[in-house]
C-alpha cells in the first residue's frame, strides 16, 4: 500500500450530506487516538486545516447531487489505493434520492423560488454508482462498530464483507417485541442488518436506513406486509397490521430510492 | 503591508458544510469582502412533500448531523401545533434533557475540535494528541458524556431514533441516571480547565454592536420553547416569523440572507447569552465571570466563549432534570399522547445550538404533507457575518494576505456556521468544488 514505515495516508471527503457520519467517526473517541499511531490523517476539511495533494485512503461521505461532483469523485478515486464509501448517502443514497421523484426545475422552484439561476443539480446517486469502491459502511448514520472493523480489515488488508441477513435476525436477538406486532410498518424483513437494531430497540420501526439486503425479495415483503397472496394462516395474522400498499413502498423509497427503481425494474420482469 | 490583493479561501476548513471567502483590496482600501455558501443543495423543502407526517419528523433529523435533536425537536413542535397534539410533562421534560445533550455535544465540538486549533497553532484537535493528550482527552470525555446523555432520552444523538410525534415510542428507564449524573457533576472541573485553557488564548478585540434574536422563556434559559426576541425590543410569538423574519437576496452575494429589524442580525449562543443572560444557571454565570464575558457582549469571537458558558449551563440544568424526572419517576403511560391527524399548519421553533431555527409544515386531512418552509441558524447569520468581516478587515488589511486570510477564517468559525443544512442558501456563480 505504501512505502515500507511510512504511515498510510488517509483523508475525509465529504459531498451532499448531513456530515453526521464523520462525527460519527469522531465517536471513536480514544481509539481514534490509537489509530493516529498507524495512519496519517492528511486531510479532513470538517476537522483540520490543511488540503494534501495526495492520499492512500479515501473515506468519502455524501451522495452524487452535481456534475461537479461526478468529477472530483474520480478524481479521489484515481489519487487513492483505497476509497471507503461511509454511510449510506455514499452507498446507497439515502434520503438524497429523494428530490429524484420531482422533476428538478419544481424541486428548485419549492426551495429557491424563482430568482433561482442555473444550478448545477442532477438526480442524486450515492457515491458507489459512480466509482468503484473498496469498502462500504452503511447506516444513517454509518453504524459504528462498522466503522471500527472497516478500519482493522483496511490495515491488516483483508476484505470486509457485509453481513447479509435481516435486521430482524438482530432484533429477534435482542429480544425486542416486534413492531409489526403494534400494526406498523417495519423494514427490517429485508434491511441489511448491522446495526444492532437499534430503532426497533428504541420502539421505532427500522426505516431501511442501512439498505436492502442482497437478494431482498421485495415484492414479497409488500405483499406479506401487507397481506396479500398469503398462506391462510399468515393472512390472519397479517391483516391486524392493516397497512396499505402505497404505505409500504412509501416506506421503502426513504432511503432506498435508487435501489428499489432498479429492482422493482428487475422483479417484474 | 497589503495595498492590493485577492485573496480567496476556497472551502473554510474546520466548519460544517462548504464556503468561501474572498476579499479584495485595492490601494489599501477594502473594495470586497464575502462569505459565499458553495454546498450542494439538498432539497428537503421539496421532497418532504408528500410524505406522511411520521416521515417528515423522521428525516427531519437527516438536515444536519450536528443539531439532529433541534431539526428533530422543531419539526415534532411544528407538527404537533398543526394536529393539536398536547405532549405530557414527562416528554416535555425529557425533550428539554435531549436539547440540552445536543448543545453541550455540538458546542464542545466547536470549542474543541473547530475553533481551539487555531489559538493552539496546531491543524486539528487530533494533532495535540502527543503534545498535550489530557486537553484531547478532556474533549473526547465532554463529548461522551452529552452523547451518553442524547442516548439515554433519544437512543443516539445522531440521529435521534426515540422522539417522535406526541413523544416517545419506548419507556425511558431512570436507573441508568445515577452514573450518568455522576459524570455530568464531574464534567464541571472539565468546563472550569476549558475557561482556563481559552483564558490563555489572545481572542482578537473587535466589537460590533448588532441586532441579536433568540428565544426567550420568562422561567429558564430558552432552548426547547420560548417566544421570539430581539435585543430591538420586540418579542412575538414562533408562529408569527413569517412577519419579522424577511429573507431577501443582495446583489453582491448569491445566498439569501435574512432581516429582522435591521438589515442583520445575529443568532447563536452569543445572542442568547446576551438575551437571556440572568436564565443562567448560577454556574454558567460563574463560567462567564471567569471568562470575563460580560452580557450584553459585541465581540464576534466571544461566542466561542459565550458556547462554553452555555456548555456550563447545560450541565447544572441537565442534573436539574434528571432529579426532576427521578423524583417524579417515569411513567410509561405519559411517554406517547395520542396523535390525530388533521389539515392544518403548524410552526415549531427552537434554539438550535446555533442559534433560532424555524420549521414550518402545513399538512393534509391524512397527516401527508403539503408544504414545508426551514429557516436555519447559519441563514440567518449570513448577512450578519459579512457586515462583521466588513467591520473587521480593515484594521487587519496592513498584514500579509496569509494572516488576513486567516484572521478572518477564525471569524467565520467563531460563528460556527453550519452551512450543510443551509437550506435557503444558493450560490449560483463562481468557485466550483475541488
Ligand atoms: S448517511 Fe445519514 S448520517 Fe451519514 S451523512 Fe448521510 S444523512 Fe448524514
Ligand atoms: S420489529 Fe422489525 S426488525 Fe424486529 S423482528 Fe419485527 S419486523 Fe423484524
Ligand atoms: S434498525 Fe433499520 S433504520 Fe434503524 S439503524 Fe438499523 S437499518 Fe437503520
Amino acid at each position: 500500500m505504501t512505502d515500507k514505515g511510512q504511515k498510510p495516508r488517509i483523508a475525509f471527503f465529504d459531498f451532499a450530506c448531513c456530515e453526521g457520519c464523520q462525527l460519527t467517526v469522531l465517536q471513536l473517541e480514544e481509539k481514534l487516538l490509537d489509530l493516529l499511531q498507524h495512519v496519517e490523517v492528511v486531510e479532513w476539511r470538517e476537522a483540520m486545516s490543511g488540503k494534501a495533494d495526495s492520499h492512500d485512503i479515501a473515506f468519502c461521505e455524501g451522495s452524487i447531487t452535481r456534475e461537479a461532483d461526478v468529477q472530483r469523485i474520480k478524481t479521489i478515486r484515481n489519487t487513492a489505493n483505497t476509497v471507503v464509501g461511509l454511510g449510506s448517502c455514499a452507498c446507497i443514497g439515502c434520503h438524497n434520492a429523494l428530490k429524484n421523484r420531482w422533476p428538478m426545475e419544481d424541486v428548485v422552484k419549492v426551495v429557491y423560488g424563482s430568482e433561482a439561476g442555473q444550478l448545477d443539480s442532477i438526480p442524486a446517486r450515492p457515491i458507489t454508482s459512480v466509482v468503484n469502491v473498496d469498502y462500504r459502511i452503511l447506516g444513517c448514520p454509518a453504524s459504528l462498530p462498522e466503522i471500527d472493523r472497516v478500519i482493522k480489515c483496511i490495515l491488516t488488508g483483508q476484505e470486509y464483507p457485509l453481513p447479509n441477513q435481516p435486521v430482524c435476525v438482530e432484533c429477534k436477538l435482542n429480544d425486542t417485541l416486534c413492531v409489526l406486532e403494534k400494526g406498523e410498518v417495519c423494514l427490517g424483513p429485508v434491511t441489511r442488518c448491522g446495526c444492532n437494531a437499534i430503532c426497533t430497540a428504541y420502539g421505532d420501526a427500522c426505516h431501511g436506513c442501512r439498505g436492502l439486503m442482497d437478494e431482498a425479495n421485495l415484492m414479497a415483503a409488500v405483499k406479506v406486509l401487507t397481506a396479500e397472496q398469503l398462506h391462510p394462516i399468515m393472512e390472519v395474522v397479517a391483516r391486524r397490521y392493516d397497512v396499505g400498499q402505497d404505505q409500504v413502498r412509501q416506506w421503502f423509497t426513504m432511503y432506498n430510492t435508487p435501489d428499489l427503481q432498479l429492482k422493482e425494474e428487475s422483479e417484474q420482469t | 503591508m497589503t495595498d492590493s490583493a485577492h485573496i480567496q479561501v476556497h472551502h473554510v476548513t474546520r466548519v460544517e458544510g462548504h464556503g468561501d471567502i474572498t476579499v479584495r483590496i485595492q490601494d489599501g482600501t477594502l473594495e470586497e469582502v464575502r462569505f459565499s455558501v458553495v454546498e450542494a443543495p439538498r432539497f428537503f423543502e421539496a421532497f418532504l412533500r408528500d410524505r406522511d407526517y411520521a416521515e417528515v419528523t423522521h428525516l427531519a433529523s437527516r438536515i444536519c448531523g450536528i443539531c439532529a435533536v433541534s431539526h428533530r425537536g422543531a419539526a415534532l413542535k411544528a407538527t404537533e401545533a398543526a394536529f393539536g397534539t398536547k405532549i405530557s410533562d414527562q416528554s416535555f421534560l425529557l425533550r428539554r434533557l435531549a436539547f440540552h445533550g445536543e448543545v453541550l455535544s455540538s458546542h464542545i465540538l466547536h470549542i474543541y475540535f473547530l475553533a481551539a486549533p487555531d489559538y493552539l497553532g496546531v491543524p486539528s484537535l487530533l494533532h495535540l494528541a502527543e503534545k498535550d493528550r489530557d486537553t484531547v482527552l478532556r474533549a473526547m470525555r465532554l463529548k461522551q458524556t452529552a452523547y451518553d446523555l442524547c442516548q439515554w432520552v433519544v437512543g443516539r444523538h445522531t440521529h435521534p431514533v426515540a422522539m417522535n410525534v406526541g413523544g416517545f415510542p419506548f419507556v425511558h428507564d431512570a436507573k441508568p441516571l445515577g452514573p450518568l449524573r455522576e459524570r455530568l457533576e464531574k464534567s464541571m472541573a472539565d468546563i472550569r480547565d476549558t475557561v482556563s485553557l481559552f483564558n490563555t488564548f489572545s481572542i482578537p478585540e473587535f466589537e460590533r454592536e448588532t441586532e441579536y434574536v433568540s428565544l426567550s422563556h420568562p422561567e429558564h434559559y430558552a432552548l426547547y420553547d420560548g417566544n421570539v426576541v430581539s435585543s430591538d425590543g420586540q418579542r412575538i410569538s414562533p408562529d408569527q416569523y413569517r412577519d419579522f423574519i424577511e429573507e431577501y437576496p443582495v446583489s453582491y452575494s448569491t445566498a439569501k440572507y435574512a432581516r429582522f429589524n435591521r438589515p442583520e442580525y445575529m443568532v447563536g449562543a452569543l445572542a442568547r447569552v446576551n438575551n437571556n443572560f440572568e436564565h443562567l444557571s448560577p454556574f454558567a454565570q460563574e463560567v462567564a465571570d471567569l471568562a470575563a464575558l460580560r452580557a450584553p457582549c459585541f465581540n464576534p469571537f466571544m461566542n466561542t466563549t459565550a458556547q462554553i458558558v452555555e456548555c456550563a449551563h447545560c450541565l447544572e440544568e441537565s442534573i436539574q432534570i434528571i432529579d426532576q424526572l427521578v423524583e417524579r419517576n417515569i411513567r410509561a403511560e405519559e411517554e406517547q399522547a395520542e396523535v390525530i391527524p388533521r389539515a392544518g399548519r403548524g410552526v415549531g421553533a427552537v434554539e438550535a445550538p446555533r442559534g433560532t431555527l424555524f420549521h414550518e409544515y402545513a399538512y393534509d386531512v391524512n397527516g401527508a404533507c403539503t408544504s414545508a418552509n426551514l429557516v436555519i441558524p447559519t441563514a440567518q447569520n449570513l448577512g450578519n457575518l459579512e457586515a462583521d468581516m466588513r467591520a473587521y478587515a480593515p484594521g487587519i488589511v496592513y498584514q500579509d494576505e496569509k494572516a488576513i486570510a486567516h484572521a478572518l477564517e477564525m471569524l467565520v468559525r467563531a460563528y460556527d456556521p453550519c452551512i450543510s443544512c443551509s437550506t435557503h442558501v444558493i450560490k449560483t456563480t463562481g468557485s466550483t468544488p475541488s
